[in-house]
């Protein structure tokens, strides 16, 4: 394989494995700040165990994003040093604003938010968690600024081929960033949603009916079912303004060649590029064009229309496919959770056993919404402006490629280890909780 | 544009002086990163030393502060990537399998810190296993990095000697740092341990820091000429000088600190702990400063000046008052966190 295709996969690779932990911890930090205050308003003790045991699942998120993140900033420069060269100077500051405005704030508030609970005020405490969620979600709003700014580049100029900002108000808020920022916070929340729900249905199954599980269970589903209509709403809302700036993206997650009026929603098909149609397509007839233009005879663009400049067909096709599916079973499942739980006060089994399933479909929609987004956008790196061969890097092949299997080996275990403690932690259960203690002073210095 | 010795003739503005105030942004958070990062790097590399209930409370001493520590490391890559996008690509694709390598410890050891205390008792010893394994390889690929940098990414069997060379120096600079922190931060019997790994680390660092020295100008002839001209020599005398009193220091404190721990005298003990780090970490600043000017104004020596390198002096700038808005106050609640853990390390729990 060539260093550019080996490239790709390098990237894909890290920040797949990245995002997975932000997307949690994100939600999470804001979940345990919730149980926090309502400890604090209703001095139920259920909430602090329910604290104790979610803090440790989310310090093992925070410590694999955090890793996996710093493998992200070495990224940029070996596998795309063209990138850097042809809109560093747009890229740069955004990165640069991530750093300063959120990653120490994260990281010094983390220190104080998991083991300072004894060490300072209460107050000082939930300001620290306070803190360390905003610094996560700031996080979230500068890297998606800059890649919602390549998916659709606005406040710059080319000069000698250059891009130079011209507008930073236009470059942040770029026609984009609302739609990807709230679907993404969004899916954070479904993610941990779903995680809660699945984890405490898993111990009430085990026969582990303390109060905070009940709670945690309930959390965990209503937070899913009033989520997850929002997100669907956003998720259409994001498609809308797809269509309006990357056409070719649209077109090749509806499996549409032709452009057509009364287009068609096609359920289920193989798109196969040698032909330029799709097989074993089942399709209901003008529904996409109601969708997609909010009109029964709008017109749709189809692939055939950028015979060049579009993306690979099947893999954006089937991650839309996964990312949509996932979607309506939540909305589904949580939907019938929620009226149980209103109802009876309780679950079924069978239900309980749906929601462990699902503990982490959040996870499989948000990797396949960025595949649908990002392969999405090929043959462009940055949209209309760079093209994602003349980024690549002149790292030799075999360079990549030992370091991608090192990566691999290392992601796949760790993945591994990551949902083995989380069951593990469910099956021991809460522990008592810890003797406060004094904090002893000796020695003059640290 | 015409440069005499890499620094540009007839620039003027801020396409002349913001390079010079990011090179200077960003070897400030390198030193940061490389003392602070150091010292828990450090500790894990004598983590196998110790024994179960020590390695407890030798996490503890560093669990509160190693996330933030390694942020600076994102700051300064940050920074390199922002300040002067050309080098970034050139100076990271040069060494590519080193941070590679660098980049697989740093995981390794970042998650370990976690996964140790939650998972099953009879796994622990095998994350233990990982977080000294990462440590280790993390403190050696950085030093092989700075080896390749200063070689200018040679790949002669020299050049790879050279790079390995400042890879054993540099551990042994952190396993300083690792020991010295730890004499500071625990008492009793793993304060004693400690004392001794850093007379050994200390030893390991001199010859470091006395090998690096003397080999650098004779890898780069410019480096050469720069201290070995007449009335610079002068100038520059204080900084080997400096070092080497230093070490000197640190050795008596060391000495001493041993006899007390041997003669169990506590109160030595508490009046004198902090001495072998922050005499440590002055020997660090000081190799910084030495390295800085044999390298100051190239990013890639005799090849990538900072102002061939630099970005654009609008985006400089946006940048620059970020910058100074956010600095002080990552530094104010950066003490305000040192403080909240300040003292012996303890046992540390969630909530
Ligand atoms: C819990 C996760 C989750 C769920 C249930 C959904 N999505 Fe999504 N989707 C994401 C998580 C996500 C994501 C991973 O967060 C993406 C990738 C980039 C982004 O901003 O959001 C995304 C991207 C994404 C895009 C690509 C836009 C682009 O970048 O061009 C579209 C059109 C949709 N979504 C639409 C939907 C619809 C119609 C859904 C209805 C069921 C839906 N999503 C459910
Ligand atoms: C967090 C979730 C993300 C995931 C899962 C993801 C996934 C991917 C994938 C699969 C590709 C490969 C597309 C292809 O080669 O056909 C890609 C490309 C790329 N993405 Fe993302 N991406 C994410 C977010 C981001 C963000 C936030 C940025 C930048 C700030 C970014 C920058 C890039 C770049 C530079 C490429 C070009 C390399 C390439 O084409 O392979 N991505 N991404
Ligand atoms: C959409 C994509 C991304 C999102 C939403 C995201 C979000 C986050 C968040 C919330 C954190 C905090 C750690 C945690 O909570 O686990 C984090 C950590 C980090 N991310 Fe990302 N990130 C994304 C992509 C990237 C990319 C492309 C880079 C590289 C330029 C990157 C670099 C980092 C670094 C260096 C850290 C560690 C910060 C620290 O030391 O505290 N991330 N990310």
């Amino acid at each position: 394989m060539d260093a550019l295709v080996l490239a790709r996969i390098q990237f894909a690779a890290n920040i797949s494995f990245h995002i997975l932990f932000p997307t949690l911890s994100i939600a999470l930090g804001w979940l345990l700040l919730f149980f926090k205050l309502r400890l604090r308003a209703t001095g139920d003790q259920s909430w602090m165990a329910l604290y104790r045991f979610w803090v440790k699942v989310f310090a093992l998120c925070f410590a694999l994003g955090v890793v996996s993140g710093i493998t992200m900033s070495f990224q940029f420069g070996t596998n795309w040093p063209g990138f850097m060269l042809k809109v560093g100077n747009i890229a740069g500051p955004l990165l640069a604003y991530e750093v300063l405005t959120a990653f120490f704030m994260e990281a010094t508030f983390l220190a104080i938010m998991l083991f300072g609970m004894n060490r300072v005020s209460e107050r000082v405490h939930t300001l620290a968690t306070a803190l360390v969620c905003i610094g996560t979600t700031l996080s979230a709003f500068w890297i998606l600024a800059l890649n919602s700014w390549m998916h659709t580049p606005a406040g710059f100029e080319l000069r000698d081929g250059v891009a130079f900002a011209t507008d930073w108000w236009a470059i942040v808020f770029n026609p984009s960033l609302p739609y990807r920022l709230s679907h993404m916070l969004l899916a954070c929340g479904l993610t941990a949603a779903f995680l809660l729900a699945g984890v405490s249905a898993y111990r009430w199954l085990r026969g582990d009916q303390a109060p905070e599980v009940l709670k945690g269970l309930k959390v965990g589903v209503w937070l899913a079912a009033i989520l997850i209509p929002l997100q669907i709403v956003a998720g259409d809302l994001h498609g809308l303004n797809t269509l309006e700036h990357q056409p070719a993206k649209v077109a090749a997650m509806e499996g549409i060649w032709e452009t057509q009026a009364r287009a068609p929603a096609v359920l289920f098909a193989i798109p196969d590029e040698a032909t330029r149609s799709n097989r074993y397509e089942i399709a209901i007839p003008g529904l996409a064009s109601i969708y997609l233009t909010h009109h029964a005879d709008g017109v749709v663009q189809g692939l055939n229309d950028f015979p060049d400049l579009h993306p690979k067909v099947l893999p954006v096709f089937w991650a839309f496919r996964i990312m949509v599916g996932m979607g309506l079973l939540m909305l589904a499942l949580s939907w019938t959770c929620a009226l149980m739980l209103w109802r009876r006060g309780g679950l079924p089994p069978t239900l309980l056993r749906g929601l462990v399933l699902m503990s982490f479909s959040g996870w499989v929609a948000v990797i396949a919404g960025w595949y649908v987004t990002e392969i999405g956008r090929q043959p462009w790196l940055v949209y209309g402006v760079l093209k994602t061969v003349d980024a690549a890097s002149t790292v030799p092949a075999t360079m990549i490629a030992a370091s991608l299997a090192m990566y691999l080996t290392l992601y796949a275990t760790l993945i591994v280890a990551f949902i083995a403690v989380v069951f593990y932690l469910a099956r021991k259960g809460t522990p008592p909780p810890p003797s406060p203690h004094e904090p002893q002073m000796s020695g003059a210095l640290p | 544009m015409t440069s005499v010795a890499g620094i540009p003739v007839g620039l003027e503005g801020p396409a002349f002086w913001l390079p010079l105030v990011f090179v200077c942004l960003m070897g400030l958070a390198m030193l940061l990163y490389v003392v602070l990062d150091g010292y828990d790097l450090g500790v894990g590399i004598w983590l196998r030393r110790a024994t179960p209930e020590q390695r407890d409370l030798m996490i503890a001493s560093i669990g509160p502060f190693w996330d933030a520590n390694e942020t600076w490391l994102v700051l300064g890559v940050g920074l390199l990537l922002v300040a002067f996008p050309l080098a970034h690509g050139v100076i990271l694709g040069g060494l590519y399998l080193p941070v590679a390598v660098m980049l697989a410890g740093l995981i390794l050891r970042g998650v370990a810190f976690d996964f140790r205390v939650k998972v099953k008792a009879e796994h622990k010893p095998r994350w233990d296993a990982a977080f000294f394994a990462g440590s280790l390889l993390a403190s050696l690929a950085q030093g092989v990095m700075l080896g390749q940098l200063i070689t200018g990414f040679s790949t002669t069997p020299g050049a790879l000697l050279f790079a390995g060379f400042i890879g054993l120096g540099l551990t042994a600079g952190y396993a300083l740092l690792g020991a010295a922190w730890l004499v500071m931060k625990t008492d009793g019997e793993l304060q004693t341990r400690a004392v001794g790994w850093a007379r050994i680390a200390a030893w390991g660092t001199g010859a470091g820091i006395a090998a690096v020295s003397i080999a650098t100008p004779m890898v780069s002839p410019a480096i050469f000429a720069k201290w070995f001209t007449l009335p610079e020599i002068f100038a520059l005398l204080p900084i080997p000088i400096m070092s080497a009193a230093l070490f000197v220091l640190l050795q008596i404190f060391l000495a001493r600190l041993a006899v007390d721990a041997q003669r169990g005298n506590a109160r030595g003990l508490r009046r004198w702990g902090w001495a072998p780090f922050v005499t440590s970490v002055g020997l660090f600043v000081l190799a910084f400063l030495g390295l800085s000017y044999s390298l100051f104004p190239y990013l890639v020596p005799d090849r990538i000046s900072i102002w061939d390198a630099a970005a654009a002096p609008e985006s400089l700038q946006i940048v620059l008052y970020g910058v100074a808005v956010v600095l002080p106050a990552i530094l104010l609640y950066t003490v305000f966190a040192y403080r909240v853990f300040w003292g012996k390390a303890e046992a540390l729990e969630y909530g």
